[in-house]
């Protein structure tokens, strides 16, 4: 599973490091190190819709330090079978 | 805001950026073969010249001009090129009597001649120039300071002597020597030394990305520019980019941040190393110092390194630098340089705001950050050295950095005439061709002395305040 999480200026200021840094975590935590590709993406095109980040080929807007666990368990987890 | 004369320091610079515009105009409405005919006329329309003896000389150097714009003279591997017909021929002659000269009693200068160069004639002295042996002994000995020693300008600009004249007075540039810095074409007065443009391939570039559906195109912006389009916010100057085509503007400062923290575990491992990120002075080593090549640091230049960076996370993309540096339209040639594939300077990009109609003082307030303070203050002298100790510090190193910051090439040629004698103190020679840093760059709207803490304040609005921070972003 490929992950891009948006570094472009608007995603950074926004908290998209801290994203990829919970991702990170995230991905170790559940031992997903073999099937989760974590990746940069510069401007994905939804500047005004909080940090966006891409998995597979679907975006997923607004995510913030809140959200991604949550988004991480539905977009990620499910999606590989993991429970 | 479009360009005016007040806009730019010289009108030099005001009609090389009509040229720029006229090319930029001719290539949107698709008129490029009427260019040499209608750019002329449009530039200057008469009936009086403005700085020449007629109307159609001037009409012909614009003509030369275009040539430059599109690309320039095709055989001279150097961006920097001579407009022969548009160089004044100004006088050779090194030493002149003023009007100080009071034809005084004492004679002091026609005693002080070797070369019996001197007479008084008719209460002033006067100076042989055929017998003048250019020492300056005469206007050292005046006493009323009469006698001036005068230089042309282009020669006056290069520090490092890569200027001199041909069989006909024109000015003539040594390849072997230029380091492509682009001091020479900011100083001549009637705009006969002009870098060439790349304009034209970054129009092709955009328009064959199909609005970046083929590929997407990459703006990378010096720091410097914090100091440049200041009619404007610099988020305005990045949605101007983005509506002239950019997918996106990244800063090049992420990729010096990239660079201080290689730079540091570099010079800790080695013990004594040169910058690299000022290709003119890189390439001032290459020519004029080559025993000291192999202590020039193996990092890329931060152009290089973003642009990197960008192509490994989107493979397919294409990457414009923009900023202030002649000198870069020479770096992004060389085969070593896969990151950046064109360079546009702020002369050029301002051009292509005003004939594409974007201002940017009426965009919308878009953002741009990458980078931290470390890697934006390298636009100015000193923030180089500054970046470099801060890696150090983050880095837990115990070396003892003596950083010596070369501020234009002047102060590069003194560090490394030392260096090559071994008896530099310092450790490690920041090198900037251009005085003032980046900032100081030949392809800056305008330089104000106020630049510096323009990029400073740049500098402190960086979300990322750490070197490591900023750069975690490329290590993921």
């Amino acid at each position: 599973m490929e992950i891009y999480v948006c570094i472009g200026s608007s995603c950074h200021l926004k908290g998209s490091y801290n994203i990829i840094a919970a991702l990170k975590r995230l991905v170790a935590e559940n031992h997903l190190e073999d099937q989760v590709s974590l990746n940069a993406s510069f401007c994905l095109g939804h500047c005004q819709d909080g940090v966006t980040m891409k998995i597979n080929e679907e975006l997923v807007t607004g995510v913030n330090v809140d959200n991604i666990e949550q988004i991480f368990r539905e977009k990620v987890m499910k999606e590989l079978d993991i429970k | 805001m479009e360009a005016t004369e007040r806009s730019f320091d010289t009108n030099v610079q005001l009609m090389k950026y009509k040229v720029l515009k006229s090319v930029v105009e001719h290539f949107d409405r698709d008129e490029m073969v009427d260019i040499y005919h209608d750019a002329p006329l449009e530039i200057i329309p008469g009936p009086k010249p403005i700085a020449r003896c007629c109307i159609y000389k001037e009409r012909a150097i614009v003509g030369e001009q275009l040539k430059m714009a599109m690309g320039g003279e095709k055989g001279n591997a150097n961006v920097i090129q001579v407009i022969k017909i548009a160089c004044d021929e100004c006088t050779v002659d090194r030493y002149h009597v003023g009007k100080a000269c009071r034809g005084c009693l004492a004679h002091r200068c026609e005693h002080a001649c070797p070369t019996n160069a001197i007479s008084v004639v008719d209460g002033r002295a006067r100076i042989d120039q055929e017998k003048c042996i250019e020492c300056g002994r005469c206007a050292a000995a005046c006493p009323y300071s009469a006698i001036m020693q005068y230089t042309r300008p282009c020669e006056n600009a290069c520090k490092i002597g890569a200027i001199s004249m041909d069989k006909d007075n024109a000015c003539e540039i040594d390849n072997e020597k230029c380091i492509s810095c682009g001091a020479c074409a900011y100083q001549c007065p009637f705009g006969a030394i002009v870098d060439r443009s790349f304009i034209l391939d970054v129009l092709q570039l955009m328009k064959d990305s199909e609005h970046n559906q083929k590929y997407r195109v990459y703006a990378v912006v010096a720091p410097s520019i914090s100091s440049q389009f200041t009619y404007a916010k610099i988020g305005q100057v990045v949605a101007g980019l983005k509506k002239l085509g950019f997918h996106d503007v990244v800063e090049a400062a992420l990729g010096a941040d990239m660079v201080a923290y290689d730079e540091a575990a570099e010079l800790a491992e080695k013990g004594f190393l040169t910058s690299s990120c000022c290709p003119a002075f890189v390439s001032y080593i290459q020519k004029s110092f080559p025993n000291l090549v192999d202590k020039v640091s193996h990092n890329p230049s931060p152009m290089e390194a973003v642009a990197r960076f960008i192509k490994r996370i989107d493979p397919q993309a294409k990457c414009v630098f923009i900023g202030p540096c002649t000198a870069k339209k020479m770096e992004f040639q060389k085969p070593e340089v896969v990151g950046i594939d064109l360079v546009l300077t702020f002369e050029e990009l301002q051009a292509l705001f005003d004939a594409r109609k974007v201002c940017p003082e009426e965009q919308p307030d878009d953002v741009l950050d990458n980078a931290s303070y470390y890697g934006r203050i390298f636009a100015r002298s000193g923030g180089l050295s500054d970046a470099v100790a801060q890696a150090l510090k983050e880095q837990g190193s115990d070396f003892d950095l003596k950083a010596v910051a070369c501020d234009g090439i002047e102060q590069c040629k003194v560090a490394l005439l030392k260096a090559g004698k071994g008896v530099l103190p310092e450790n490690f020679i920041e090198g900037m061709a251009c005085v003032g840093g980046c900032i100081g760059g030949a392809a800056c709207i305008s330089h104000a002395p106020k630049d510096k803490n323009e990029v400073n304040k740049y500098g402190r609005e960086a979300k990322e305040k750490t070197i490591s921070d900023a750069i975690s972003v490329t290590r993921i």
